[in-house]
């Protein structure tokens, strides 16, 4: 695009030690630590006012889906795995590796997304909707927010497997970088759930 | 693989050869197999029906523990550089700030009431 | 070796003339399509002017909606000649202005000038333009990134404008947008939401982007204590964008759920509206968005004037010839500043039946807070005492923005007591306040700004005698603007009253309020010199060598206006930012990227 030259844009700077990308994930996810943060404190406000939790009385664990949850829990774990696997194949050069990995990762958020429509689906049936109380609309914002993220992952996964995997010939540590940046916002949508399944689903 | 390390010190930058590298990804897998284990305790646990700070308390040491595997090994925080420990403290300080902000919001209620 | 630049590469208005003679590395296309170089551009420089040009746009039309809500206070109920006809029956039905319009136009007022008008120019615009060329870094580190943080928040800006054309029209529950009336309010809310989200991550977007240049970018041997003052208040605004806008982006969407979905996150149990309880779940606390909202907007009024006093620090040095004086200080003094502004945000909500453990805490953490402000302006005073100050447009600027911002914030100190606050909450004596705070300081300090480094991004200085004029008529103007709204804020006059001739203790102000009025008038018509300053200096407007002031720092050392890359040698930094009058030197200033002084 610019032809102007961005030092530290690969290599990493002879102070900090690390590439200006690496850098500016990190900063992005201290960001996305606020924005969730806000979120779960005024899960724990509103939570902690109301006389029951859920409203409408029961358990968290029979209104909800405990079991298609921990398959999620399960397919998200997983997923990190092989996005850890897609950038280590990065580093020891082997492109179809990678390919065959990051091919892996983007179908199990596939797989989150398809588990989380029957379960949203389930609920619509039911005629529980997010105005139904404000169990329903916590249940529905945090997911719902955190599955915008996954969309946002399978965006950014798919191009490097795609397109983006072009730039593998010309400057592959450049290529690395990014899949290693790429990693770390999935592995952070990842510790999002591992925090929202037991908030939601079990307490 | 690329020979041009700079000055960086890092132990996993490019002149640790592959061989090596392939040796460290063990740990990957026993981190997965880890966070597995504990999603299946926690729910386990859940059906115990606690009572319910207790059931908190478990759920919620678990969900740092794998918390703490996903971010210190998978996201490589365990051996990062010093200046993303230096963003990542400054934001857990305002973190909990932000966390802090019901119990600030209760204590109201407490007093009113 | 000798790296500054060579005097006869400048006095030429075109960037890209130099390009052509300087630039070897480079290759391939010189010439970028017009889309690509002015609209859909990647360099800093034109992104930053978009900022600011975008941002004096939306000062102007927030002002415009204040000039015009201000005839409604002076003449309660008289039918507005001229303008009142224009804006159609529902919103001034027969000339005189309905009260849904009112709210609406104060709203959108508060909301335009902060989100819209101050922070992009003081951070998106200077902070774009000045900052990479500050610390010698040929673009920002995301290019590309900060091409979206724009295009991010243009729409945003259109979206939050839209807002006028919706049935009900724009938001009309004050800029704080509290629920429960927020929620129930007309789809001008819901429109208001949606743009601040877009304008939240474009705001996001660019605080990476400013932090990442700022750490890894910097010139060689621009050490962290080599930093011109402006790039470390840059530095800690990025940070508190960082930080703090996230939860206020959450709330929004919290907003938007109660909005769109019918959820209860901020609507408690049993509300009654218009005498009927209304449909929801209920179980939600009104509370929780002014937490989160003061969680951001309480940093956010240190985004406001942070960046105003970096340009403040720049101009009192430049133009008193003399080194800041507790350069270090101040630099802690900012630091400290930015830590503390993310627990004060309570003392906005005194007057929400908060107990007395958490409202002594919050007293005592802003008592602690003004004390770096004091800091910050005892050293400038300071840097004033014993100079051979020039008083040009922008020291103009810049000298009255000290005592302007000390008003404001020593008038803050009995609104952060409670017992005073609870007297003043929500008067016009608050009003008062943060304007002084705000509008004779920030915006004052932007001026300095824009009249700074004009020709820098345009290689023309602007005129000297228009500038004076516009600082003069809006310097007096202002005052009597902003001053009397101590006044009537004491005599107890809420703010937010759509006619306040229906209290008595209303009655007994009015006439003030026709002095503010006409001061906001007379400031409306002060403008005109700038405007027409700032277009005809980009024909007329003397030509320029690329360090005009005579200044110090990196920015003086690329052409003006620099051209893509920015500097056409690499600069290497010999030493701190403000050495001016440095004894046994020939000149009166020791620029940064000079070998010898």
């Amino acid at each position: 695009m610019s032809d102007t030259v961005i030092p530290y844009m690969v290599k990493p700077h002879p102070v900090t030690g690390i590439p200006n990308g690496k850098f500016g994930i990190w900063l992005f996810l201290a960001s996305e630590v606020m924005l969730f943060g806000a979120l779960f404190s005024s899960y724990v406000l509103i939570r902690t006012g109301a006389p029951h939790w859920p409203p409408e009385g029961g358990l968290s664990s029979e209104i909800l889906n405990v079991p298609l949850a921990t398959l999620n829990t399960g397919i998200l774990i997983t997923s990190s795995i092989t996005m850890v696997l897609a950038w280590a194949s990065c580093k020891l050069g082997e492109l179809p590796k990678f390919k065959l990995w990051m091919g892996a990762t983007i179908l199990l958020s596939f797989g989150f997304l398809i588990v989380k429509y029957f379960e949203y689906s389930h609920k619509f049936e039911l005629g529980h909707y997010p105005s139904h109380d404000n169990f329903y609309a916590v249940y529905f914002t945090l997911t719902g927010l955190h599955g915008v993220h996954i969309l946002g992952g399978i965006v950014v996964n798919s191009y490097l497997l795609g397109p983006g995997s072009k730039l593998w010939a010309t400057d592959r540590e450049h290529f690395t970088n990014r899949v290693e940046n790429a990693g770390l916002y999935w592995h952070f949508v990842d510790l999002v759930w591992i925090f929202l399944f037991p908030c939601l689903y079990l307490l | 693989m690329t020979e041009t390390a700079q000055e960086s010190s890092h132990h996993e930058s490019p002149h640790e050869s592959p061989a090596e590298f392939k040796k460290h990804l063990s740990r990957y897998y026993v981190v997965f197999v880890a966070l597995l284990c504990l999603t299946g305790i926690t729910v386990g646990v859940s059906y115990l029906k606690l009572n319910r700070p207790l059931a908190i308390t478990v759920a919620l040491i678990i969900a740092s523990i794998k918390a703490g595997l996903v971010a210190g090994v998978f996201m490589h925080l365990l051996d990062e550089k010093k200046v993303i420990y230096a963003v990542l403290l400054l934001t857990a300080l305002f973190f909990l700030l932000l966390m802090l902000l019901p119990s600030l919001t209760i204590l109201e209620v407490f007093k009113s009431t | 070796m000798n790296p500054t630049t060579t005097p006869t590469a400048t006095g030429n208005g075109h960037a890209h003339d130099h390009d052509h003679g300087h630039d070897l590395e480079r290759h391939g296309h010189h010439e970028l399509p017009f889309w690509r170089k002015y609209i859909f551009s990647v360099d800093h420089k034109v992104i930053g002017i978009q900022y600011a040009v975008t941002a004096l746009f939306f000062l102007l039309f927030g002002f415009s909606l204040m000039m015009i809500m201000r005839w409604q206070l002076a003449y309660p109920g008289q039918p507005l000649p001229l303008f009142g006809k224009l804006l159609g029956e529902t919103a001034m039905p027969g000339g005189v202005m309905a009260p849904e319009f009112y709210n609406q136009l104060g709203a959108m007022h508060g909301t335009i000038m902060v989100f819209l008008g101050v922070v992009p120019l003081a951070v998106g615009g200077f902070g774009n333009f000045v900052m990479p060329l500050q610390i010698g870094a040929p673009d920002m580190a995301f290019p590309r990134i900060n091409l979206a943080s724009y295009w991010i928040f243009l729409p945003g800006c259109i979206l939050m404008m839209a807002g006028f054309f919706m049935p009900g029209g724009a938001a009309q529950s004050g800029w704080t947008s509290y629920p429960p009336l927020s929620d129930i309010a007309t789809s001008g809310q819901t429109v208001w939401c949606l743009a601040m989200v877009l304008i939240i991550t474009s705001s996001l977007l660019g605080s990476i982007n400013f932090i990442v240049t700022i750490v890894q970018m910097r010139a060689k041997g621009l050490t962290f204590w080599r930093l011109p003052f402006f790039v470390h208040a840059q530095l800690v605004t990025s940070f508190l964008l960082l930080l703090a806008f996230p939860p206020l982006e959450a709330a929004t969407v919290m907003q938007l759920m109660d909005r769109l979905a019918g959820t209860s996150f901020f609507l408690p149990s049993g509300l009654v509206v218009s005498g009927e309880q209304l449909k929801v779940a209920g179980g939600g606390s009104p509370l929780l968005w002014q937490h989160l909202f003061w969680f951001l907007a309480h940093p956010e009024v240190y985004v406001l004037i942070l960046p105003a006093m970096g340009i403040v620090a720049e101009v009192v040095a430049n133009n008193t010839r003399k080194p800041l004086w507790g350069y270090r200080l101040l630099v802690y003094s900012v630091i400290f500043l930015g830590f503390m502004s993310f627990v004060v945000w309570a003392h906005h909500m005194f007057m929400t039946g908060m107990g007395t453990t958490m409202s002594t805490f919050f007293q005592t953490t802003t008592m602690i807070i003004s004390i770096p402000s004091v800091v910050i302006l005892t050293c400038f005073i300071m840097s004033l005492y014993g100079g051979a100050i020039r008083f040009n447009t922008p020291m103009l600027f810049a000298t009255a923005f000290l005592p302007m911002f000390a008003i404001g914030g020593l008038t803050g100190l009995p609104l952060g007591l409670t017992a005073s606050d609870i007297y003043l909450h929500d008067t016009f004596y608050v009003i008062g306040h943060f304007h002084y705070v705000v509008a004779p300081g920030t915006l004052f300090a932007l001026f300095a700004g824009i009249y700074y480094w004009y020709p820098k991004a345009t290689g023309r200085q602007m005129n000297a005698t228009l500038g004076k004029l516009h600082f003069w008529f809006s310097f007096v103007a202002i005052n009597f603007v902003f001053m009397p709204m101590f006044f009537q804020g004491m005599a107890g006059l809420s703010r937010r009253l759509y006619d306040p001739t229906v209290y008595a203790h209303g009655r007994g102000v009015q006439a003030l309020n026709v002095v503010i009025s006409m001061g906001a008038w007379g400031l409306g018509l002060a403008q005109i010199f700038f405007i027409i300053n700032f277009f005809m200096s980009l024909k007329n407007g003397a030509r320029v060598t690329e360090n005009p002031w005579n200044a110090t720092t990196l920015e003086w050392a690329a052409p003006s206006p620099p051209g893509h890359g920015n500097f056409l040698t690499e600069p290497i930094v010999y030493r701190e930012p403000y050495e001016y009058s440095v004894p046994g030197h020939a000149n009166d200033y020791s620029p940064q990227f000079k070998a010898e002084g």
